[in-house]
């Protein structure tokens, strides 16, 4: 009774009053923001917090007695404390606040790698990886002679799980492996991904950049060992990332950089490290970023992840069929289960070319290989055009898409 | 024609075009026209690589002027590569060296040059010029 007046409250143009920037023109049009994917936009509620973060309570954290650095420090410890009902972590100090995910990845490819990995271990990665998490696992595996093994796709983009099968053994240490593809929108059985992997004595990590703005994640359902998003892509402010780790491995991890904040005692014989997650967190963090997430949180816990699931899903399928009416269109990845991105590509036409026709006219999407060369050239393309949805997209956006893509295949063609 | 009546006269002719529409239909349109570059060209070695569309260049020193051809695999930064090779091509290292290209600013595609772009068109440009900064300093 309750879910359904919530879920009738819900008004896509209500949700866009708290967009400033989608009232804004790009070359005298208006603008149709559909790249969601590299960030998204923020609500009022997260720009008023910087403001206010920056009037009245701009100290540094987890240093001074005096009262600006206490508000600072306790607004800071509020996102942990949110993050951590957020993801249904089993600790608050489970959760490392980073720079983003790119960050996050590196710091358990690096820690992970110096407590766990040995020559002739092996680590597991997907042809959708986003580089950032390719090249710390290519870093890590020729430092301690480790060897990357890749998980292929078949042509609808979905992962080959009888070859994931094969690959485990006694030899894997780590599944790396993204929840939803950035470039394709497949969204993968990271559950089934886990378990195998466990099965194997593998531990998992999950990059939920693209997935944690638009469905629930409960790690400890998951079991999942390592996962990571960005804070600017859920809404929040650029500069903050998450890195959840169960608590067994972030404590027989060495710390990631040496530093203020992440020590107990220096004495220059010896230095020991400060308790979890202050261990990984060297240095001043971004407190205004690390501040200002909560309210995203907030935000979208406010919508709610299952009603934003279901209206991006119903644009992204009415995206889909769209495109598909368009003659000699091709959607590049056409797994059964996906989320909020839609890839495609104008036969005879460079991916480029349409990009530059639709910002002209006010459409903003992104155009490339997406950070996923490896993916591009298992497709052997150059790129693709990726339209990524959020919360506040309409169907008015999709129809200035189409009209875009139309206007471009009439020019280019 | 100088460098500077070159890309006078292209000032002059895109001054015709009153919307971005017109102004890119030209573009297209001399990207499909234009067979820029001798296949044999079109090889790794040529290219410049910028992050989305690839550009191929190719020069040649003949009677104290440099020659350059030219391609891209999108048809929107082919055309500008033609631009470029109209306004470059032909003349003598010095004055390409020394050139300003003011052109681009002016009909308006400003933003095709910039660095983010990642087209390969500026790093085009740059090369055209070191090449001919190089060429001036052998001669
Ligand atoms: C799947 C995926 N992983 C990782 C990243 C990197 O995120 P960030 O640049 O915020 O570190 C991205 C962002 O594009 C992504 O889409």
């Amino acid at each position: 009774m309750e879910r359904t007046a919530v879920l009738e409250r819900f008004d896509v143009n209500n949700v866009r009053k708290d967009f400033p920037i989608l009232t804004r023109t790009v070359n005298g049009k208006p603008l149709v923001y559909l790249d969601n994917g590299a960030t998204t936009q923020k609500p009022r509620q997260v720009i008023d917090a910087i403001a206010h973060y920056y009037t009245q309570l701009n100290s540094n954290v987890h240093r001074g007695v005096h009262h600006l650095s206490q508000l600072a420090t306790d607004a800071f410890e509020v996102t942990r404390r949110k993050l951590k009902p957020f993801i249904n972590a089993a600790h608050e100090h489970e959760i490392v606040l980073t720079k983003g995910t790119t960050e996050s990845i590196n710091l358990v490819a690096t820690c992970y790698g110096k407590a766990f990995l040995h020559a002739g271990d092996e680590i597991i990665i997907s042809t959708m990886e986003h580089h950032s998490n390719i090249v710390p696992w290519q870093i890590v595996c020729e430092e301690r002679g480790a060897v990357l093994k890749v998980v292929p796709i078949n042509e609808a983009g979905e992962l080959d799980m009888a070859a994931y099968r094969s690959m485990l053994s006694d030899r894997t240490k780590m599944v790396a492996i993204t929840y939803v593809s950035n470039a394709l929108g497949t969204v993968n059985p990271v559950k089934e991904i886990i378990d195998l992997a466990h099965a194997s004595g593998a531990a998992v990590l999950v990059d939920a950049a693209q997935a944690i703005q638009h469905l629930p994640i409960d790690v400890q359902a998951l079991d999942v060992d390592f996962l990571v998003f960005s804070g600017h892509k859920m809404y929040g402010p650029t500069g903050i990332g998450i890195l959840y780790g169960k608590e067994k491995w972030l404590n027989a991890m060495p710390p990631y950089q040496g530093g203020g904040e992440m020590i107990k005692e220096v004495t220059f014989a010896k230095t020991t490290y400060n308790e979890l997650p202050f261990k990984y967190e060297a240095g001043t963090p971004n407190i205004e970023a690390g501040i200002c997430l909560a309210h995203a949180i907030d935000y979208i816990q406010e919508i709610g992840l299952d009603q934003i699931a279901r209206h991006e899903h119903e644009l992204l399928e009415y995206a889909t069929r769209r495109l598909l009416e368009i003659p000699g269109l091709r959607i590049i990845g056409t797994a059964k289960e996906k989320s909020s991105v839609v890839s495609f590509l104008l036969d005879g036409v460079h991916p480029y070319d349409v990009g530059v026709i639709l910002d002209k006219l006010g459409v903003a999407v992104r155009t490339g290989h997406h950070c996923t060369q490896p993916l591009m050239d298992r497709y052997g393309i150059p790129g693709t055009v990726r339209a990524s949805i959020a919360v506040y997209n309409t169907t008015e956006d999709i129809d200035a898409l189409i009209a875009g893509v139309e206007r471009a295949a009439a020019m280019l063609r | 024609m100088t460098i500077n009546e070159i890309q006078d006269e292209l000032i002059d002719d895109f001054s015709f075009f009153d919307d971005w529409m017109a102004k890119y239909e030209y573009i297209i349109q001399l990207g499909k026209e234009l067979p820029l570059i001798d296949d044999r060209y079109k090889t790794d070695h040529y290219l410049i690589k910028g992050c989305q569309s690839k550009v191929w260049l190719h020069a040649d020193h003949q009677d104290g002027r440099v020659i350059f051809t030219a391609d891209s695999d999108a048809i929107i930064t082919k055309g500008l590569v033609g631009l470029m090779v109209k306004v470059l091509s032909g003349h003598a290292p010095d004055q390409i060296a020394n050139s300003n290209l003011y052109f681009i600013d002016e009909i308006g595609l400003k933003e095709h040059l910039s660095p983010t772009r990642a087209n390969g068109l500026l790093s085009m440009v740059k090369q055209m010029k070191l090449y001919a900064v190089a060429l001036n300093a052998k001669a």
